[in-house]
């Protein structure tokens, strides 16, 4: 009873705008731990977030000394991975669960649950002026259900027939049948709970991200005066509510198929192993395509608009200039999540797709560069003529710039079916999606870290490691997934455990052993950020000043160190929009400001 | 509670928003599933049966509960406690039918011969997404005891209508659903 006696106070007090901040006190269970604060569950996403990305980039350094190292043993890699690398050499079997892990954490546990997981919590109620989320409830059984479901695919790890390793695609018949590989056994199964309690955690998060946004903006926010970040974490809730759905229908018929007898997927097949022919008629594995891709395409906006919104803010901020053509941003922010919708069979031109259906994705496809160089415009005219402050986090959205148009030009490359004949299942896809949605997207993750740290500990994190870790990070990306294209070109296929036996290949053997000692020294220095992360929560210069950056928007008019409900006293009336820098002679002009007499129009 | 958000904006309830934002949700979901089986109808070899009279009956449990739910609403607004109890029980045993109905129709085409395995047929979908719709409806049961629970109570004493029309909203929700999925199985079978 008394937890919905709890409820009812934060309900009540985000509602009442005279009561401001929580005074009663509560235990340390209530305030860290299951906390209903947006503050500090945005701060869980993150760290767990983290934690999975070492893990994640961990498992990477691994398949990547096996692929740069492919005639070499490691005995040491016995020692810490016992079965897993039998005699010193990462056995094929586990070399498969590797990239299939490293796939699903870092997209989903990392660059979902820990980028808008963490910016939507953290910054929707204060960048639109609310006490907290529409239900604060809900917020903290998306977090709980995201933790469940990073309990449940991390234990799979461990079991005796090892993780899922059909990869993160998880298409069948790999996936549907336990005896297709030691992967698809019990770890599978693990897999499918795992992801099932993760899409339960989005769209809990999702709905309240929305629901926010439509309905608990502070007096004066029209849609208009909201910063780009929250149009882009907005739009990035409704592409997961619409999408992570269809999602979860396709993996209950998996579930059917796996283990009711359901034919759904699975026709005419024979397993080897067990020298047995499956009843299974009629089911067709492009049906699971179908439903996965429909997620999967939104999925990588997901995963990119939250970093395009912070990076649109993070730019204009410290270029003190107003972000350039703001509505034609909010435009291409909304045209991205359309198109997003429709372009999914661009994953299956060779899966056996009807060629003119292709033709049409294809159109789809390449009509999505337009609202990507709209942005890519307007943020280059951003920073065109700026007195640019170098901040750690300026530094990050640069980045992220860069690798956006670098990763997105290849897109264009991918995008054509014809081309697709010969690119599909490359090292160019790698490098592709690795440069424009899995680099690019950590790089606004990084940008949003380092931005809005001094606003979720108080204090900034260490500039020297900063730099080096920016610098460090964008170089070595570079190094990595460059050379993949040409490998990608040349036809090295993607997935293969050793590719000396390939004489066509192996010309690649040194840059291939390059691309992985830049990879391992690249892990090391993240490794420097998460120490320059948890040292400054304790140890970092304080922060003395509400507003360190000079910024506009309302997250500044908070106390230094927020409570429970952000504002002490009245939520601030907002009179104009997020972005008047430089304007009529001043710096800056906060959204809290009334338009003055003799002010200009922007 | 609600003057507060009446001093806020006038606008829908946060609540009653996060519910259509999460319909919009559980559709997506059964459109994936029924245009899953427009997509696998149409191929050779796909197999149908015929659909169990028990589930004309269901549907006419279901809209009927619909109907009780809507009154119910109607006398919580007009503070006709007794007679929101009365109709709430009623929408609560009628809920519990639909769900038994529908387990005896399912039992009842695996009597006659639907199965789960083998070839893909109708009657895998069937099972899937009438046992996904049964699902939904079981939520809104249980919604439903916590709600009976609330208003036998003796101590507490609510006339906030947010959570009944939350309630009723989502109940028309599964009343429609299961039309629309009734109706898409007449069609195709």
């Amino acid at each position: 009873m008394s937890h919905g006696h709890a409820e009812v106070i934060t309900t009540h007090e985000v509602h009442h705008d005279e009561h401001g901040a929580h005074h009663h006190h509560q235990s340390f269970i209530t305030k860290y731990v299951f906390s209903q604060d947006h503050k500090i569950i945005a701060k869980q996403f993150l760290i767990t977030g983290m934690i999975w990305a070492i893990i994640g980039g961990l498992m990477s350094v691994l398949f990547r000394l096996q692929l740069g190292y492919p005639d070499q043993t490691f005995p040491w890699l016995e020692d810490i991975l016992g079965n897993w690398a039998k005699g010193g050499k990462i056995t094929p079997e586990n070399y498969y669960a590797l990239v299939t892990m490293h796939g699903t954490i870092l997209v989903f546990f990392v660059l979902t649950g820990g980028l808008s997981g963490t910016f939507a919590n953290f910054l929707i109620p204060l960048q639109c002026g609310a006490r907290d989320m529409a239900s604060p409830m809900m917020n903290m059984l998306s977090y709980w259900f995201f933790f469940g479901g990073s309990i449940v695919m991390l234990s799979s790890l461990f079991i005796q027939t090892g993780p899922f390793s059909g990869g993160w695609t998880a298409y069948p018949p790999l996936s549907a049948l336990g005896d297709a590989s030691p992967g698809s056994k019990t770890g599978m199964d693990l897999w499918i709970t795992a992801m099932a309690m993760f899409v339960v955690s989005s769209l809990l998060g999702g709905l309240n991200y929305v629901s926010t946004v439509l309905n608990l903006r502070t007096k004066g926010m029209s849609m208009t005066r909201l910063p780009l970040t929250i149009w882009a974490l907005f739009f990035t809730a409704v592409l997961g509510i619409l999408s992570f759905p269809v999602l979860l229908s396709g993996f209950i018929l998996l579930l059917f198929d796996r283990h009711g007898g359901t034919s759904f997927y699975l026709s005419d097949i024979y397993i080897a192993a067990t020298n047995q022919a499956l009843p299974n008629e009629g089911g067709s594995a492009i049906l699971f395509q179908h439903l996965f891709w429909f997620l999967g395409h939104p999925e990588v906006y997901i995963i990119l608009l939250p970093a395009m919104g912070m990076a649109s803010e993070i730019l204009s901020v410290n270029s003190r200039k107003p972000i350039f053509g703001y509505m034609a941003m909010v435009g291409s922010l909304f045209a991205i999540t359309i198109l997003a919708f429709l372009v999914w069979a661009h994953h299956m031109f060779v899966t056996g797709l009807n060629p003119f259906l292709g033709s049409v994705f294809v159109l789809l496809t390449l009509l999505i560069a337009v609202p990507s160089a709209i942005k890519v415009f307007n943020w280059l005219t951003t920073i065109w003529k700026a007195n640019i402050k170098f901040t750690p986090g300026m530094l990050f959205a640069l980045g992220f710039v860069s690798l956006f148009i670098s990763g997105g030009l290849t897109g264009i490359f991918l995008g054509n079916s014809t081309l697709d004949i010969h690119l599909h299942d490359t090292y160019f896809v790698i490098a592709h999606f690795h440069i424009v949605m899995g680099v690019s997207a950590f790089f606004g993750m990084f940008a949003g870290i380092y931005h809005w740290f001094p606003k979720m500990y108080g204090r900034y994190m260490n500039n020297t490691l900063a730099y080096i870790h920016f610098w460090v990070t964008l170089i070595g990306a570079y190094l990595i997934f460059w050379p993949m294209h040409y490998e990608g070109l040349a036809g090295m296929p993607r997935r293969y455990l050793d590719y000396s036996n390939w004489s066509s290949f192996n010309m690649f053997g040194d840059l291939n052993k390059f691309i992985s000692t830049v990879a391992m020294i690249v892990f090391a220095i993240q490794l420097l950020f998460v120490f320059n992360f948890f040292y400054s929560i304790w140890k970092g210069r304080k922060v003395t000043t509400l507003n360190p950056w000079g910024a506009t928007t309302l997250e500044w008019t908070t106390p230094i160190h927020p409570g429970h409900g952000n504002w002490e006293g009245e939520i601030p009336e907002v009179h104009r929009w997020a972005y008047d820098y430089s304007k009529d002679g001043r710096d800056f002009i906060p959204q809290t400001e009334p338009i003055g007499p003799n002010e200009s129009k922007h | 509670m609600t003057e507060a958000v009446s001093t806020q904006r006038k606008k829908i309830h946060p609540h009653k928003f996060t519910l259509w934002v999460g319909i919009g949700s559980i559709i997506m979901m059964f459109a994936g599933l029924t245009s899953a089986y427009i997509v696998k109808g149409s191929m050779a070899g796909f197999t149908t049966m015929q659909m169990p009279k028990l589930f004309y009956y269901s549907t006419a449990v279901m809209l009927i509960s619909s109907l009780t739910m809507q009154w119910a609403l109607k006398s919580f607004k007009e503070r006709g406690m007794q007679q929101y109890r009365r109709l709430l029980t009623l929408t609560m045993v009628l809920g519990f039918t639909f769900i038994a109905m529908q387990i005896i129709g399912f039992s009842q085409l695996w009597e006659s011969g639907t199965r789960l395995k083998g070839s893909t047929g109708a009657g895998q979908f069937l099972y899937v997404i009438f046992g996904l719709h049964a699902v939904h409806v079981l939520g809104g049961v249980i919604a439903l005891i916590v709600m009976f629970i609330k208003a036998f109570s003796a101590r507490i004493r609510n006339y906030n209508s947010v959570p009944v029309e939350v309630m009723s909203t989502y109940w028309h929700f599964v009343d429609l659903l299961w039309v629309y999925l009734f109706v898409f199985f007449l069609f195709k079978l």
